[in-house]
């Protein structure tokens, strides 16, 4: 059984109805596989990864999408997050007076259910943290005030890590990283994946793609996938760029 | 893994404990006001002729003064109506044993006494009119400090009462001072001699539990030179669908190199009227901090004044205000700048939801001969929806040019995203918007003592799910 299957899925802007965006997306994603999505600026990549999320920026008008066999194309964002699904944002959200550490209590007690034991859990927070090169004193700062663009993705794989999710969407986590901010994502990726769990990718460059087992790459051009094929689509489209597949 | 003491406060809490009501025997109940009920008032208290000359004058006052022209609506209080006398217990006590079964309970569930034992030199408790328990610890009592009723102050040290009393809020001041003197019963005096630090604590809590009733305490507290005092005051009342009123009044006196945090929670019930009328004088290098958290009531005015009168004077202030559904929390602060050299520090916090209506007036007034003096004021507003309201009315006079002042507003929406971010990570809208929360109040909540700090997020969670009152 797959892990998530979209079948035929469309959506239009919530501020915008007429504005339609997927238009009959299909998209199978197995345990243990690493999937990237690529396409031109406004295909619709990042609508994706919300739509998966349900989004209230988006409507769904047709098609489902299905995680472990279930429905979950009208589940509330929570819940779809709690059946195991986690995203990494573009653009991470700063929450002012809440610290890291804080911040990551709540993460764990409302995907668990249960608060977890400080004793275990603070530590395997601070070990993560030491894994990702993230400075130690920033689990006592505020959650991403004041953090820089790559601190703050390092923030999202760090609560990749700590969730644990059954399937990883990350949208753009590279960009805008310097080369060791790369390395470091790319390091995360590699502790989180195992056989049971997957990894899907939204990027725009193949930098991210290079320390990681690729399964598949798929071509996401105005709503839709036109091509699928393993890694060396994506050095293909890292060459010549999407001009042949932009009609 | 044991659970934090924390864990535990917020697991086992809800708002019904502040709900509960008490089925005591009332000795005395007297409804409105007239020159008979405030003279056998007087008779009860036994008080000196000059006290019930200051409520026979406040109550002229009253009858004279009208409402303010500004501000919310509070038209319909009619005095008539209000249980303006509850007694409740013939005499004060001295140890929590002796306070009678029910109202001890209520004191009990809403954590009281238990504070009391570790983290307090001394705590008070009012129930209604009256004052119920005071006490002490016995070195303090030693060094010369004193800590009672407001009445008994009346009865044992009436000079030194006298001395201070109306000094800072003169029975003029406005309508509801008027009627806060004709009717005051209950409150604390404290004074602390030359030389003396307090470190722990004094704590007093009011609990208006009568149907209807008024609640008129008068605090007045005294720090002598070189002395250090923290005071700690709490409120609730049970909620019922009559107006109850609360007309406290607080006078604060802080001497030359004296400092005094004056630190309260107010949780009263929706059906409150809270005009509560609060000042200080503070003399040469002296410093007040007044913390406030203000939650509960229908209607709120409440500005408290600090005036600066030696050089080097300081004032802080630090609010957060939650308004919700029917709530008009209309608050604030006055500051005099008299003397070179004084400085003063303003944080204030609000949050509005569905409906609730915050509004924060600073008024600040530097004196010419204010010179060297500093002011830094911050007002951040928060509303969790559109219906909500939330005003900063600033009125900054500073006749001095010699200053340094900066004057910060800001007013925000909760962001979409932010929630939406937080319910990718399991939480519902109602978490994420309570973090978000908690988040905004947390600069505030870190200057309350620990178990205020801890109710106040309590409240904060209680306001968000909207079941209070």
């Amino acid at each position: 059984m797959s892990l998530l299957s979209i079948k035929n899925i469309h959506t239009i802007a919530e501020d915008d109805h007429n504005k339609k965006i997927l238009k009959g997306l299909d998209l199978e994603i197995n345990p243990g596989e690493i999937h990237v999505i690529m396409g031109p600026n406004g295909s619709g990549k990042s609508t994706l990864a919300n739509t998966i999320f349900s989004s209230p920026r988006y409507i769904k008008t047709e098609g489902n999408i299905y995680f472990e066999g279930e429905d979950i194309t009208e589940e509330s964002t929570d819940k779809i997050a709690k059946k195991g699904i986690f995203m990494s944002f573009q653009t991470p959200e700063e929450i002012p007076g809440v610290t890291l550490a804080n911040y990551l209590k709540s993460v764990k007690t409302s995907i668990d259910g249960k608060k977890p034991s400080i004793y275990e859990f603070i530590p395997q927070v601070e070990n993560t943290m030491k894994e990702l090169d993230m400075k130690e004193e920033y689990i006592k700062r505020e959650f991403n005030v004041g953090f820089s663009g790559g601190e703050k993705k390092k923030n999202e794989i760090l609560q990749m890590l700590l969730i644990n999710p059954k399937l990883a969407i990350l949208d753009e986590t590279d960009s805008g990283l310097d080369v060791d901010a790369i390395k470091t994502v790319v390091k995360g990726i590699n502790m989180y994946k195992n056989d049971n769990n997957a990894v899907l990718i939204i990027t725009h460059s193949t930098k991210i793609l290079k320390g990681l087992n690729v399964d598949k790459v798929h071509i996401l051009v105005d709503g839709k996938i036109v091509k699928t094929g393993d890694y060396s689509l994506a050095l293909e489209i890292d060459e010549n760029g999407y001009k042949d597949y932009i009609k | 893994m044991a659970k934090t003491n924390v864990d535990n406060y917020l697991d086992n809490e809800t708002r019904n404990i502040y709900n509960t009501k008490s089925n005591n025997e009332v000795l005395d109940i007297k409804y409105g006001l007239t020159e008979d009920i405030i003279r056998q008032i007087s008779k009860e208290k036994n008080e000196p002729d000059w006290v019930l000359d200051i409520r026979l004058k406040a109550l002229k006052l009253f009858y004279e003064l009208s409402d303010p022209d500004w501000g919310p609506d509070i038209s319909y209080l009619d005095i008539n109506k209000i249980a303006t006398y509850v007694k409740s217990i013939d005499k004060e006590k001295r140890t929590w044993e002796e306070v009678p079964d029910e109202i001890k309970d209520v004191f009990d569930k809403l954590g009281i006494p238990e504070s009391e034992k570790e983290a307090l030199a001394g705590s008070g408790a009012q129930f209604d009119s009256s004052t119920v328990y005071h006490n002490l610890t016995e070195d303090l009592k030693k060094s010369g400090v004193i800590y009672t009723s407001f009445d008994e102050a009346l009865r044992e040290y009436p000079e030194l009462v006298k001395e201070y009393f109306t000094k800072a809020v003169p029975i003029m001041d406005h309508k509801y001072i008027a009627l806060h003197y004709a009717l005051f019963s209950g409150g604390s005096f404290v004074y602390i001699p030359k030389d003396t630090e307090l470190d722990r604590p004094l704590q007093s809590y009011f609990r208006l539990n009568a149907k209807g009733a008024g609640q008129f305490e008068h605090t007045l507290i005294i720090v002598d030179e070189n002395s250090k005092l923290q005071f700690i005051e709490g409120c609730s009342a049970p909620g019922y669908n009559e107006l109850n009123l609360h007309a406290g009044c607080v006078e604060l006196f802080v001497k030359k190199n004296a400092f005094l945090r004056f630190s309260t929670i107010e949780n009263w019930s929706k059906n409150m009227l809270n005009l509560n009328t609060k000042k200080c004088f503070v003399e040469e290098n002296g410093k007040i901090e007044w913390i406030m958290g203000s939650f509960g009531s229908k209607v709120s005015m409440l500005y408290p004044l600090s005036v600066l009168n030696g050089p080097y004077a300081s004032c802080e202030f630090t609010n957060i205000s939650f308004a919700g559904k029917g709530q008009n929390l209309d608050t604030g602060l006055k500051i005099i700048h008299n003397a070179p050299h004084t400085t003063s520090v303003v944080d204030s916090k609000s949050i509005s939801k569905d409906g609730g209506i915050c509004t924060f007036r600073s008024n600040v007034l530097v004196k010419p001969n204010a010179s060297k003096s500093k002011l830094s004021i911050s007002c951040e507003s928060l509303m969790l929806d559109s219906e909500s309201r939330s005003d900063t009315i600033p009125v900054d006079t500073i006749q001095c040019d010699d200053v340094e002042f900066a004057h910060e507003a800001t007013v925000g929406k909760i962001s979409d995203e932010a929630i939406y971010y937080l319910e990718t990570r399991g939480m519902s809208e109602l978490e994420a918007k309570s973090l978000i929360v908690r988040g905004f109040a947390e600069p505030i909540a870190k200057a309350f003592p620990v178990e205020y700090a801890v109710e106040m997020n309590r409240l904060i969670e209680l306001e968000l799910e909207g079941t209070i009152g």
